[in-house]
């Protein structure tokens, strides 16, 4: 293909992604909403006749096991699965397009951020059920994908000096699955705090509402801790392969450059988080609002480093 | 209650203080501080990396920026407060991690407790099948041949294993946090110990390694600038290309210095070529291009007629077409001349700024000036500003093409432009630390991975005859991280003692 139409495909490929994910947050939706509803119930009447007079017996019964708004879940993960091959595919081919990782420029890393977002929530899928949780990561998914092609969408085009390392690729892709594994956690956390506030109201009966399905608190609780066990070593990994980096393009491991700051301030809110963890009256709601924080200063060094700020990171080619 | 508790005593108190002090909750809490304390040195300009910048921010804001100077906000990472936070942080870990090696190094040397008597409350359990009495023995070389610690007893005619794994995870843990103690080592060696410079180097000029030859010089305490490594080299030739295409029009694509080196001045000279990411290591310093502009050349007449001026004159980029700025100055000359020299790579008639970063269609805008630049006065000057307090404005000229004169008014004499030279900024680093320090945070990482990724458990066996006398084997384990599982531990050992016959 030559490069016109390669960037052709590529963008192609991620609007027909968006537009699946798009289809895949209404069905995560429906069946959301669906969860709230009580099962369905059908009652079937016997009429017995024997002498003297005629009984009535209604039975009721539950005559469909499969619990409302399953099926929507379904179909929103498989659509899922394939918006996110059309992004695998979209990504790939902007790579193939400049010749290179794609993660170059602003718009691609938050493409392959966004790739990276889903990526880890499908691994995850594989093993367990967490259909419950689609739809907080296709919202960010999407939203990271829409910011992407309306502001920070650039052609491609060769990197610039600074950046043609083979470190841009040990030292981004870490940072990549991180941003996917933390926004993962984050969701998580923000429902443990629902869920934990249904349990508080519910007090010991059968939760209702919204996160009726979803895992106790103590499980998604659980299930964060997890997840930020597994990505605190590959942040620190990103950092310490950008601060060799570094060492070797700018002449200092560390110099307190906004990027680096924030990614320091990030390290120490989720060690933060794995301290709280195992510390009496921090483990609960307050270890998930840590997590929570914790992935917003990610944000702000992805967002506001990279566009506000003047840093030695600024490659957003915005 | 707490009125009938005896007073405490002096020691008493400092012990509850230290407690407190090294307990994880003022961990936690100084671990926000760190992370909101390090966020304006994000926001306001840091005097370290960017001294003129901070320099504006504070004249530009009278009120309130002498009061954020005095606060140290414009150099957040070695002010009082910062640096509070982190050393109260650094000795709360010490005070922590310490006593917990040491329990820790106990720990090891003991054996696991005892089992307990009620098997079936634990995480895993079950019965095993068939009930062999010498499973007992199977399973206790098993254990021990895979590094498990392993108690072996007897107690209400049952006869039991107790066995544990997973000390690493405590073990990393440990190292984790005293690596990050040796990180600061590393990096207080190089703040002690390091140096860094900038220089300016134009297309054939040299550069030796002399203080005098910097143009900026900082070192640490320790740092000894009269023993510097004797290094030399020259700059043979410095090749820039900028990206033509539509996409990020003018970013560029590449730039080299080619340079020849000697390591000492006996040494053979050696050529390399140096770029963005790839420093010339010599002699332990590191040589890093930094920046490039251009140097055009000038030759000067003053009214006599003499030449007083054949050289060069190195101009700062002032925008990412490289428009840029210098000065000359000449205060011997007859009369006194001084000039404002702006360098358009390429020159867009009519525009005050350059059009592309390439020499394109390179020009100078020139205003001369008379008058004493101030040079004898001993302040300091800037080589890039001209003093005009005393002097006065002649002429400008627009645009002079290189080949062109341009005649001074008032018979003051001529400037002509020859051409251009190019000129590479280097930075030269010392960071005796620097070894260590990326040691000491492979060790933590390490640590760290341990500490988040062994797991820590306990399993029991326990042989048994039932009330009806038959022969009981259970087995049963507990994980003690949270929500972690020993089913896998239990499936592996059960099939080791009695999924296959023994031989």
């Amino acid at each position: 293909m030559t490069p016109a139409e390669l960037a052709q495909a590529s963008n192609s490929a991620i609007y027909a992604s968006m537009l699946v994910l798009t289809l895949a947050m209404v069905f995560f939706a429906f069946s959301f909403a669906a969860g709230r509803r009580k099962p369905a119930v059908a009652s079937s009447t016997e009429v017995i006749e024997s002498e003297g007079g005629t009984a009535v017996i209604t039975r009721t019964e539950v005559i469909d096991p499969v619990i409302p708004g399953r099926r929507s879940a379904n179909i929103a993960m498989s659509l899922t699965w394939l918006g996110t091959g059309f992004l695998l595919l979209g990504v790939v081919l902007r790579g193939l397009w400049a010749g290179r990782v794609p993660w170059g420029n602003m718009y691609e890393f938050s493409i392959t951020a966004a790739l990276g977002i889903l990526v880890v929530f499908l691994g995850f899928s594989v093993k367990r059920d967490v259909r419950w949780l689609g739809i907080f990561i296709v919202i960010p998914a999407l939203l990271t994908l829409g910011l992407a092609v309306t502001v920070l969408y650039t052609e491609a085009a060769q990197l610039v000096p600074a950046l043609k390392s083979y470190w841009l690729v040990i030292h981004v892709s870490a940072a990549i699955i991180c941003s996917g594994a933390f926004t993962l956690a984050a969701a998580v956390s923000a429902l443990a705090l629902l869920r934990g506030h249904a349990e508080r109201k519910a007090d010991g009966a059968e939760v209702t509402g919204l996160t009726a399905r979803m895992p106790s608190q103590e499980r998604l609780q659980v299930m964060a801790n997890r997840i930020i066990a597994f990505t605190f070593p590959l942040w620190t990994f990103a950092v310490i392969a950008g601060a060799i980096w570094a060492e070797n393009a700018w002449g200092r491991y560390w110099g307190w450059d906004p990027k680096e700051t924030w990614a320091f301030i990030t390290w120490v809110v989720f060690a933060a988080y794995l301290h709280a963890r195992s510390t009496v009256g921090w483990r609960g709601n307050r270890a998930s609002w840590i997590a929570i924080i914790g992935w917003s200063t990610f944000l702000a060094n992805y967002f506001g480093v990279n566009l506000f700020i003047n840093s030695l990171h600024s490659y957003s080619g915005v | 209650m707490s009125e009938q508790l005896p007073p405490l005593s002096t020691g008493g108190w400092f012990r509850w203080i230290w407690r407190q002090f090294t307990s994880m909750r003022t961990a936690l809490i100084l671990l926000f501080l760190l992370a909101i304390a390090s966020i304006p040195g994000s926001i306001f300009p840091q005097r370290g990396t960017n001294p003129l910048k901070t320099q504006e921010w504070i004249t530009g804001s009278p009120t309130w920026g002498p009061i954020l100077d005095r606060l140290g906000f414009f150099e957040v990472y070695s002010s009082p407060w910062f640096s509070a936070i982190y050393l109260l942080l650094f000795i709360s870990l010490i005070g922590c991690v310490l006593p917990r090696a040491a329990a820790h190094w106990r720990a090891m040397r003991t054996p696991p407790p005892a089992a307990p008597r009620n098997l079936a409350r634990m995480q895993s359990h079950e019965i095993l099948d068939p009930a062999d009495v010498d499973v007992i023995d199977r399973a206790d070389t098993f254990l021990r041949a895979h590094r498990w610690h392993v108690l072996r007893g007897e107690s209400d005619g049952a006869v039991w294993l107790s066995a544990e794994k997973g000390y690493l995870r405590e073990t990393g843990n440990l190292i984790f946090h005293l690596a990050l103690i040796l990180i600061l080592i590393g990096v207080a060696i190089g703040g002690l110990f390091g140096w860094k410079g900038n220089v300016i180097v134009k297309t054939g000029d040299g550069f030796s390694d002399t203080l005098t030859q910097y143009d900026a010089w900082g070192g640490g305490r320790f740092a000894d600038p009269a023993k510097l490594p004797p290094f030399t080299f020259t700059m043979t030739d410095f090749t820039v290309e900028f990206d033509r295409a539509v996409a990020q029009h003018g970013s560029p694509k590449l730039f080299k210095a080619d340079v020849s080196y000697k390591a000492n001045p006996d040494a053979t000279a050696e050529t390399t070529t140096i770029e963005v990411n790839h420093p010339l290591e010599v002699d332990g310093a590191k040589v890093f291009l930094v920046g490039h502009g251009y140097a055009p050349h000038f030759v000067v007449r003053d009214s006599t007629g003499e030449i007083v001026y054949d050289d060069t004159v190195v101009t700062l980029p002032q925008d990412g077409n490289f428009t840029s700025t210098g000065v000359i100055k000449l205060p011997d000359a007859s009369p006194q001349l001084g000039f404002d020299v702006v360098f358009y790579p390429t020159l867009q008639p009519g525009s005050i700024v350059s059009g592309f970063p390439a020499p394109d269609f390179p020009a100078t805008y020139l205003a001369a000036w008379t008058g004493d630049p101030g040079l004898d006065t001993g302040i300091p000057q800037s080589v890039y500003k001209l003093d005009k307090t005393h002097m006065t404005q002649i002429g400008r000229i627009p645009s002079l093409l290189p080949g062109q004169t341009w005649t001074l008014p008032n018979g003051a004499g001529s400037i002509s432009l020859v051409g251009y030279e190019r000129w590479a900024s280097f930075q030269i680093a010392f960071d005796p630390g620097k070894e260590f320090a990326l040691i000491a945070a492979v060790l933590a990482l390490s640590g760290l991975m341990l500490s988040l990724f062994v797991r820590r458990r306990r399993v029991w066996l326990k042989v048994s005859t039932d009330p009806n006398g038959t022969t009981v084997v259970e087995i049963a384990g507990l994980n003690r991280a949270e929500g972690g599982d020993v089913s896998a531990d239990i499936q592996i050992i059960t099939e080791a003692v009695v999924g296959k016959e023994t031989p």
